[in-house]
């Protein structure tokens, strides 16, 4: 089968991001997504400590350590873009202000559970930042991941083991395998890759899903 | 004349007592007052409890606090991090209470202390262990959780500008957590890096006014930390 690599997953999102949208893309995988969104569309990403209308990084020499993104990371603003306080940029989020966020995931529930904060283990140090903010708030929450983890078990899950970051908050899980919808009908399979079957990518997963008119993939 | 206005650091954390709470801004470095948190290291006061996103990134400011061992309880969201070494130490060892809050909910808990709320409901944290042993409520068919403001005794805040009065601006992501902590201490200490005349200050573009705010001390760029590189705004 053909997975996709990260590039082409980022690839993959940015094409659903559209014209208009604000969008918050999580620390990590998502936030590839900003290499790839198409130039002709004017999107407006938002950055939990404090910027709407984030830009890409600055070129070498020309950081400013005022201005980073949640991973910490130096970035610039766009024209017309604004800074203001935490409680402002989480009430954009929980008031139902951005119209998408993009998050990685530990582990994805059946009914769209989200599991991407802590892992449970006794000796590790709970983090949590903002994503339990976004999981809540964003008006469409997508999830990108690895379909399966380095042992080759399914991070989509009848009932997330690890603890919960929200309950019921993803829309849509993107993979290097598939796109899948959390729908009231259950995990329904928009696309799948190249030489992978429907069956097959059920197997891998070992939850049921059922298939909407499957598309080739990317 | 009302003269918030300082000379020194020193001056500007005195009176901070053991058992204090303080507030300090910042995210990660970038708003962090590394020079009023050097001054309240070399000051001395113990045993308190610090308000902020993070718990200190490698050996100074807030981790050299922390190393210093004059904190018992940290309120934050995002403790872990790859140079957070001192605060690991201390957390594995049992040496320093964490209460770990979501970051909307710090902000909503910090902008609530200021704004005299009593408390709120959030759907943030629904259903998740960090909601826990709180009081929930449906309302409108979907779940919240009850949240209570966290008020404190000193916040210490980085601003770009100040002038007597106490009114601040800030500069890009360097806002952060300033203008609501500024808001829910009984006494919150500014460090700028210019001190301007009245009236300078654009009146529709003040983001903090004076009336949130204590003391203002000038602390020129350093060359380190999150004034690395930064031009004059």
């Amino acid at each position: 089968m053909n997975k996709l690599n990260r590039d082409q997953m980022a690839a993959r999102v940015a094409r659903d991001i559209p014209e208009y949208a604000v969008v918050n893309l999580g620390i990590g995988l998502p936030t590839l997504v900003a290499n790839h969104l198409p130039r002709d569309r004017e999107i407006l990403l938002h950055s939990e400590n404090g910027v709407l209308g984030m830009g890409p990084a600055p070129a070498a020499g020309e950081e400013d350590y005022d201005l980073i993104n949640a991973g910490k990371q130096p970035v610039t603003l766009l024209r017309g873009g604004s800074f203001f306080h935490h409680a402002d940029s989480f009430g954009m989020m929980r008031g139902g202000h951005l119209d998408f966020c993009v998050l990685g995931a530990f582990q994805v529930s059946a009914c769209g559970d989200l599991a991407n904060w802590h892992t449970g283990v006794p000796d590790a140090i709970p983090a949590v930042g903002g994503a339990m903010d976004l999981a809540i708030g964003a008006k469409q929450v997508f999830v990108m991941m690895e379909h399966l983890t380095k042992q080759g078990e399914s991070k989509i899950v009848e009932h997330c083991s690890y603890p919960l970051t929200g309950v019921g908050c993803v829309d849509r899980v993107y993979t290097d395998l598939a796109v899948i919808d959390v729908t009231p009908q259950g995990l329904r399979v928009l696309e799948i890759v190249d030489g992978l079957s429907f069956d097959e990518l059920v197997r891998l997963s070992g939850v049921p899903m059922w298939r909407a008119q499957a598309k080739a993939y990317a | 004349m009302i003269n918030k206005i300082v000379s020194t650091v020193e001056e500007a954390v005195a009176g901070i007592n053991d058992g204090a709470t303080v507030m300090i801004g910042g995210f990660g470095p970038a708003g962090q007052p590394a020079e009023l948190i050097d001054a309240l290291v070399a000051q001395g006061a113990k045993d308190l409890t610090i308000v902020n996103n993070n718990a200190g990134n490698g050996e100074t400011g807030l981790a050299a606090l922390l190393k210093a061992r004059r904190v018992r309880k940290i309120i934050c969201s995002f403790p872990r991090q790859v140079d957070s070494q001192v605060f690991d130490a201390l957390y594995r060892s049992g040496d320093i209470e964490l209460e770990l809050v979501p970051q909307g909910n710090l902000a909503e808990r910090i902008r609530a202390a200021g704004a005299g709320i009593g408390g709120f409901f959030t759907p943030t944290a629904y259903g998740t262990d960090l909601a826990k042993g709180k009081e929930t409520r449906l309302i409108d068919g979907r779940g919240y959780v009850l949240e209570f403001p966290i008020h404190a005794d000193f916040a210490l805040i980085k601003a770009e500008r100040g002038d007597r009065w106490g009114n601040l601006v800030y500069r890009k992501t360097a806002r952060n957590f300033g203008p609501i902590m500024a808001t829910a201490a009984r006494c919150a200490v500014v460090q700028v890096h210019e001190i301007v005349e009245l009236g300078a200050l654009d009146p529709e573009a003040i983001v903090t006014p004076g009336i949130f705010v204590k003391r203002v001390v000038r602390v020129e760029r350093s060359a380190a930390g999150s004034d690395a590189g930064v031009q004059a705004a």
